[in-house]
């Protein structure tokens, strides 16, 4: 679980294709407008490039390309989340981020086993808060390679 | 804990005061007489003793201060300095800078140096001990006697107050010198029982050697314990002698104020050197002002400043130039007049701020340089041979990363020059050259480079040898051999797995060395190049970037994606049209001046998605990886420019033929090409 001292973990909320996901706010450094994204050849097909961040040179993920969804044009409410692994910075590409709330740890389950789809490891659990869904992502898993390649495979 | 604060900078001022031992003996050597560097020597030893006697690094407090006392002798004018002498203090010198090499990389500092010890002491007392029989005898007894006086030299603050509050108190410290015999077999339990019987009448404070050394029976037959009691020395005596296989007991008063005087300077009090004792302790105490001075003056000047921190001044002041061109832009647009002005001067002000951290990253070459007159001097000792060495501008600054890093490829090439380029005095004057060969190191500024060349006037590189060797180990073919040019086969020695020298010598010739120099200097943006005449000597001469955060490129567009090629590798740029460029087996090439260069399409390479029309000609910008060459095509030439060298981070590593990034004036991020790694 993400918090287990704590009743509620405090979660940025995201929207990726029409479903809403969070993050702990812990892991968020900030969350910018999308700016000119250089693009670097031959990295990984889900790294969309990197941006000058205030002076530092930070990776970008594309996360509709992570997850194995279809990549749209950014609108007005692309936002870029920057967040912090193991002092690593890296930004995430989302189609809004709109939403800091509270999830208390009741509401938190483990991510269903559901014969016939693909068993990813980057959910950490789904939330349930009325009538919201809220996917809770671990982000160490989002950001490795390895899990990706698995994926491929998966698919191919 | 606290200790560590303070580690850091006693091991730089260690390293600095042993630099500075090593300097000034070889001015010593050149000119004995000169008291002034004796007493500029004496200062560094003397306050390297305090330093390591503070920090609790009893080995090389006790070096120095051996050291010491020979430098005070020699000071005095009870010695005359010679080769031998000098070799002696430089190996200890040298025995000394491994301790604190030692202590840097986290150990204790101790070694064994007992023979330095011993070496220095028989020196020592050469002059007090004229007849030669009793000399063994002499230098026994002075080991002995020396280990009493100096014994209680460096007692720490805490010990001095227990002393000092004891002889307040009534008690008496007293100095208790015990002997064994020399055929006791278990000196440790004489020791134990010894100092049993010391803790009935009173407490030990300290003892010479250290306990533990006592108990592991480290040390000859006598030991000197410190003793805090209020029975009579009489008594004590009695007591100790009562202990089986004690061949004697010396007692005499402590005195606190006494030890003090001798934790700054020690002052031979030995009974032979009575005559001269009181005139060398207030010359030492005046010496010992001047020091405080000079070092007060010095604290003044400068202070310590950790790298990383001048890095994060850097990174700040970059973020402020990106801003500074976006508002010169934002001025250019408005055309308002006041903003204008404002912005000029900033522009100004932020370029002299420029010039100023760039400079506080700059250390002058000489902290590289200072450390092979020294070496120089050992080597030409080992191999027999004479030479002259001059080092000319030394003051000239380069990057601290850069310094660091250039050490070890210059003592390679200043030992290959010393080994296999300068011949032995017997050759030389052979050859009708005098006897004593030279060797210049020289450092130089000019744009944005540093040259630094090391050249001697040695026997040259010997071009036929030189390719027989490489045929014969397989670098070249012989077909090739013919073809090559001087230079080319200068470069060849740097190649891998070679080495010219016929037979091994320690010094070098392992057939490592000339390619890993190659290889650092090139991993650092330098380069390197050998000019030889055969029978006259060899020139080695390394060009360095100035710095390595700053960095010349050209900028180039890729459809619409810029990159940044770093000017080190480009020959040039040529603009081919297409009726230019061949194809020599499904290869794209150009005759480039005569030479058949392959081209890489940076577009294909990288994948760029494309946008524009295919032109009729092509930019191509020509690189160079050492003797090899390529052209690199790309779309547009933007125009050459600074930019400040970032890292594109942990998460993205090992990005093909990518070096780097850069922040380009309007904000956006361009990759910085990796030449080396699009030539084969």
């Amino acid at each position: 679980m993400l918090e287990v001292s704590e009743q509620n973990v405090k979660a940025i909320v995201f929207e990726l294709q029409d479903e809403e996901y969070a993050i702990s706010v812990k892991e968020v450094s900030s969350i910018e407008r999308v700016q000119h994204i250089t693009r670097v050849p031959r990295a990984a097909s889900f790294v969309k490039g990197v941006i000058n961040l205030r002076g530092v040179v930070t990776p970008i993920i594309d996360l509709r390309k992570r997850f194995g969804m279809e990549t749209i044009d950014f609108t007005d409410s692309t936002r870029i989340i920057i967040v912090n692994i193991n002092g690593m910075e890296v930004g995430l590409i989302v189609d809004a981020a709109y939403d800091v709330i509270d999830i208390s740890h009741d509401a938190i389950e483990p991510p269903p086993e559901v014969i016939g789809t693909v068993n990813v490891d980057y959910i950490e659990g789904v939330a349930k808060l009325d009538s919201r869904l809220l996917m809770l992502l671990k982000i160490e898993k989002v950001l490795s390679e390895k899990e990706k390649k698995e994926l491929q495979s998966v698919e191919g | 804990m606290e200790m560590n604060e303070y580690l850091e900078v006693f091991i730089e001022e260690s390293k600095e005061h042993i630099q500075r031992l090593n300097d000034h003996l070889l001015i010593l050597e050149k000119d004995p007489t000169n008291m002034d560097t004796v007493s500029e020597i004496f200062r560094s030893a003397h306050t390297l003793k305090g330093m390591s006697a503070t920090m609790g690094y009893q080995d090389l407090a006790n070096l120095t201060h051996k050291m010491e006392n020979v430098l005070d002798a020699v000071r005095n004018q009870k010695l005359v300095i010679d080769s031998n002498i000098l070799d002696v203090v430089l190996d200890a010198v040298d025995q000394l800078e491994a301790m604190v090499v030692d202590i840097a990389s986290g150990g204790d500092g101790s070694r064994d140096v007992e023979s330095l010890v011993s070496q220095l002491q028989a020196i020592e007392n050469g002059e007090d001990t004229p007849v030669v029989e009793t000399k063994k005898t002499g230098e026994h007894l002075s080991q002995t006697s020396s280990s009493s006086e100096s014994a209680f030299d460096k007692l720490d603050e805490f010990e001095m107050t227990v002393l000092q509050e004891s002889e307040e108190k009534g008690f008496s410290n007293l100095e208790v010198h015990v002997k064994l015999q020399e055929g006791c077999l278990l000196k440790a339990a004489r020791v134990y029982m010894v100092f049993e019987v010391l803790e009935q009448v009173g407490e030990v404070i300290k003892s010479s050697p250290s306990v533990p050394d006592l108990e592991e029976e480290k040390f000859d037959f006598d030991f000197t314990v410190l003793l805090v009691t209020k029975e009579t020395e009489d008594h004590i005596n009695k007591r100790i002698m009562k202990v089986s296989e004690v061949e004697s007991v010396e007692i005499k008063a402590f005195s606190v104020t006494d030890s003090s005087s001798r934790t700054t300077d020690t002052p031979k009090e030995g009974s032979d050197k009575q005559t001269g004792t009181e005139v060398a302790a207030t010359k030492e105490k005046t010496n010992d002002k001047i020091q405080n001075n000079s070092k007060a003056v010095v604290s003044n000047k400068t202070i310590r400043v950790n790298i990383d921190r001048l890095d994060g001044l850097m990174n700040l002041f970059e973020e402020l130039v990106i801003d500074r061109g976006r508002l010169e832009q934002i001025a250019a647009n408005l055309k308002h007049g006041e903003l204008q002005e404002t912005v000029e001067r900033m522009t100004r002000i932020s370029g002299d701020l420029q010039t100023i951290i760039l400079n506080m990253r700059m250390v002058p070459i000489e902290s590289v340089f200072n450390r092979f007159p020294r070496m120089i001097r050992q080597l030409a000792k080992d191999l027999g041979k004479q030479i002259n060495l001059d080092i000319v501008g030394a003051d000239t600054e380069l990057d601290r990363t850069v310094i660091d890093e250039i050490g070890d490829p210059l003592v390679h090439l200043i030992r290959n020059a010393l080994d296999h380029g300068v011949e032995s005095p017997e050759d030389r004057i052979a050859k009708g050259k005098p006897a004593e060969g030279n060797l210049e190191l020289k450092a130089y500024h000019s744009g944005n480079h540093v040259f630094i060349e090391i050249s001697d006037d040695g026997g040259g590189i010997n071009r036929e040898k030189v390719l027989n060797k490489a045929v014969s180990s397989g670098v070249i073919s012989s077909d090739q051999a013919d073809m090559l040019t001087d230079n080319q086969v200068y470069q060849l020695i740097m190649e891998s797995g070679f080495s010219t020298a016929d037979k091994i010598s320690d010094v070098s010739g392992r057939g490592v060395g000339l390619d890993v120099v190659k290889n650092t200097i090139e991993s650092l943006g330098g380069s390197i190049s050998i000019d030889s005449q055969f029978g006259k000597g060899t020139v080695f001469s390394i060009q360095l970037p100035l710095t390595l955060s700053i960095i010349s490129v050209l900028l180039v567009e890729v459809q619409k994606e810029k990159y940044a090629i770093p000017l080190s590798s480009i020959i040039e740029t040529a603009i081919v049209s297409k009726s230019e460029i061949l194809n020599a087996h499904n290869k794209k090439v150009i005759d480039f001046r005569g030479k058949v260069v392959p081209l890489v399409s940076l577009k294909n390479v990288f994948d760029v998605p494309e946008t524009m029309e295919d032109d009729e000609l092509s930019s191509v910008v020509i690189i160079r990886k050492g003797d090899k060459m390529a052209g690199l095509i790309v779309d547009t030439f933007i125009g050459q420019q600074e930019v400040v060298l970032k890292s594109l981070g942990d998460y993205l590593t090992g990005v093909f033929a990518i070096s780097g990034a850069t922040i380009l004036g309007d904000g956006q991020v361009a990759l910085i090409i990796d030449p080396n790694a699009l030539i084969k």
